[in-house]
């Protein structure tokens, strides 16, 4: 589904070359849920940029879906971004004026679904996160957990094929980031590739496997049941 | 994206902070209104000016002493210009066929009395065949005789004058002294109100000779002339120019049509116009500038709104039209007020001065309609390039 060979990215910082990423080579298959890890600057939001086509590699080949993206145009990563990636925010990032079935319409609106479609499409994906009863409603009149349900309903309706959470509990309460945390496992059982980055072991252990990245390179790849060997690193790192 | 969903998808941006809408949005609306209104007042004049002038009736010559061009040239030079006499007139009623009435005026002004009443008053002398060319009506008694020849010492009161002077009177058989003349009042004239800026009411009408005399004049100030037809006026023009040439041996008259006076007042008139629909769209300008500007905070406002738009799938372009229609909506909906206040206030305009014939014309209307929109468009382009061009990455990562 994903593979990524040598990336790289470099950014210039008031002129000098910071690398964020090097030379990461990771394959990730389709259905799978990955969580990537990692101390703040190690590259993590870096990655997941890259993987939504957000942003490009300085180096290095992505192959999404059997299709070299690394180096395309912005049209076809817009076209990208649309039919094949969904993303989900730590801050939810709901358009503030517009309603909860407003804001899940929002990518149909930009691919050009017609109205009728649109609303009944936006209607069944609240219903799948319930919240069918809260479509009228604008995000201030939201909790927290039920925003991130609506971003997770927008992220999905269009049927993509990689779900892609940057800290997806990071701003919720324990028992709402179960709620978000219960809606991905169900998406991923469905057959949605998963990546989420997280600071958070518990979301973490949820997870197939964990990529841990430091320094903007791959240092450790375990099995989810071995979170606590990532801990144990980041342990040491701290020190 | 379809139009709808884009419209639909501005407007909810846009009263999303009602106030800075409105308040750019009325940047637009008065500048539309201000073309709305100026340009009314110009057409207001120009229509004004042509109600006068057509007034004179269309098959009428005006022929005056000098040579005066109303396009150009320094009057005054090639000398000293022949009089015009009641003779030159006798020749063009004898020479000219198409001439089917001719009058002389002399003006000049006059203390008229009565008892002890006295007025200063414009006086005019001519004879009967004004009365038929001016079409004005006589309202007691009779108009002077039409004859040149051997004048009756009479006189035709305007009816201010007569008023004044004969309160409650008939001032018809009385007698009155002009300066040092004495003269019998044998008629009053219909009021006629002001024309042209002058009160025809406020004058006095006396025979020609005697209106020569009595200011010392050799020359006639004005002989108007009434042709058959609207047909035959050039060629009436041209022969009368040809016949008092011959008779003064140079061309040292000026003969003006009412086609010619309109034409130049026309075209003077209607540049004042557009001279004062530019300098209003001048502020429409300035109503860009404060949209651009409302634009430009609305883009950094909304830096992540337009990651996030980027991320569900926008495309640049859609990116650009989403803010592109905002700036259009916003001085287009800026235009429609415009245009409504501008009506509105040349309503309350003409409602003020009921004799100013104010419309805005066809032309000012429609550029004030469609420089509101342009003006969004014009300034609308460079905020919504930067919208277009924020990096996805940047745009969400701010806070």
């Amino acid at each position: 589904m994903i593979r990524l060979e040598g990336i790289s990215r470099t950014f210039d910082v008031g002129g000098r070359p910071v690398r964020a990423l090097q030379d990461v080579t990771e394959t990730i298959a389709a259905g799978e849920h990955v969580a990537v890890m990692g101390p703040s600057g190690s590259g993590k939001s870096t990655l997941l940029n890259i993987l939504g086509c957000l942003d490009r590699p300085s180096a290095g080949s992505y192959t999404l879906d059997g299709r070299e993206v690394a180096q395309q145009g912005d049209g076809e990563l817009t076209l990208v971004r649309r039919n094949l990636i969904g993303f989900v925010f730590q801050f939810f990032h709901l358009v503030p004026r517009l309603t909860a079935q407003e804001n899940v319409e929002l990518p149909m609106v930009f691919a050009g679904v017609p109205p009728r479609e649109r609303r009944d499409r936006a209607a069944a994906a609240l219903a799948s996160v319930g919240l069918e009863d809260r479509a009228t409603h604008r995000p201030d009149q939201l909790s927290g957990g039920e925003r991130q349900r609506v971003a997770l309903a927008r992220a999905t309706v269009m049927g993509p094929r990689v779900l892609l959470a940057d800290e997806p509990t990071g701003n919720l309460d324990s028992a709402s980031g179960r709620q978000v945390l219960d809606v991905l496992e169900r998406l991923n059982a469905s057959g949605l590739t998963l990546v989420v980055v997280t600071h958070d072991f518990k979301v973490a252990r949820r997870s197939g496997r964990v990529v841990m990245l430091l320094d903007g390179r791959i240092a450790k790849r375990v099995a989810a049941s071995h979170v606590q060997e990532i801990a144990d690193v980041l342990a040491g790192e701290a020190r | 994206m379809s139009g709808r969903d884009l419209l639909a998808f501005a407007l909810r941006a846009l009263t999303g902070h009602r106030l800075r809408s409105a308040l750019s949005l009325l940047g637009v609306a008065i500048g539309v209104a201000a073309v709305v209104l100026l340009t009314a007042l110009g057409e207001g004049a120009r229509r004004y000016v042509t109600q006068q002038f057509e007034s004179l009736g269309s098959n009428v010559l005006i022929v005056m002493p000098g040579r005066v061009e109303t396009t150009g040239g320094v009057p005054g030079f090639g000398g000293v210009p022949n009089d015009l006499t009641l003779a030159d007139l006798e020749a063009i009623r004898r020479g000219v066929p198409s001439v089917s009435r001719i009058a002389p005026l002399a003006v000049g002004t006059e203390t008229i009395a009565f008892g002890d009443r006295r007025r200063q008053v414009p006086v005019a002398g001519t004879t009967r065949d004004m009365l038929d060319i001016r079409h004005l009506t006589v309202a007691r008694g009779d108009y002077l005789p039409r004859e040149t020849g051997r004048e009756p010492a009479v006189v035709v009161l305007g009816q201010t004058v007569a008023n004044e002077l004969f309160p409650g009177l008939d001032p018809v058989g009385q007698v009155v002294r002009i300066g040092a003349w004495r003269m019998r009042v044998i008629g009053v004239n219909a009021s006629r109100g002001v024309q042209m800026g002058t009160n025809f009411d406020e004058f006095v009408i006396v025979p020609v000779a005697t209106a020569m005399r009595m200011f010392d004049r050799s020359s006639l100030f004005r002989v108007l002339i009434e042709v058959r037809s609207h047909g035959e006026l050039d060629q009436a023009k041209a022969a009368v120019e040809a016949l008092l040439t011959a008779r003064h041996r140079e061309l040292d008259v000026t003969c003006l049509t009412q086609d010619a006076v309109l034409t130049g007042l026309n075209s003077i008139l209607g540049a004042l116009t557009l001279a004062l629909g530019g300098i209003a769209a001048v502020s429409l300008a300035v109503a860009g500038v404060g949209i651009m500007n409302v634009m430009l905070i609305s883009v950094s406002e909304r830096t992540r709104e337009v990651g996030l738009l980027k991320a569900l799938g926008a495309g640049r372009r859609q990116v650009l039209s989403v803010f592109l229609a905002e700036a259009v909506m916003l001085s287009g909906a800026g235009g429609v007020v415009g245009l409504a206040v501008g009506f509105v206030a040349v309503q309350v305009l003409i409602g003020f001065y009921p004799g100013l014939p104010a419309r805005p014309p066809l032309w000012a209307v429609v550029a004030a309609s469609v420089l509101s929109l342009l003006v969004g468009a014009g300034f609308g382009v460079l905020p919504a390039r930067r919208a277009m061009r924020l990096e996805p990455v940047a745009a969400l990562s701010r806070r």
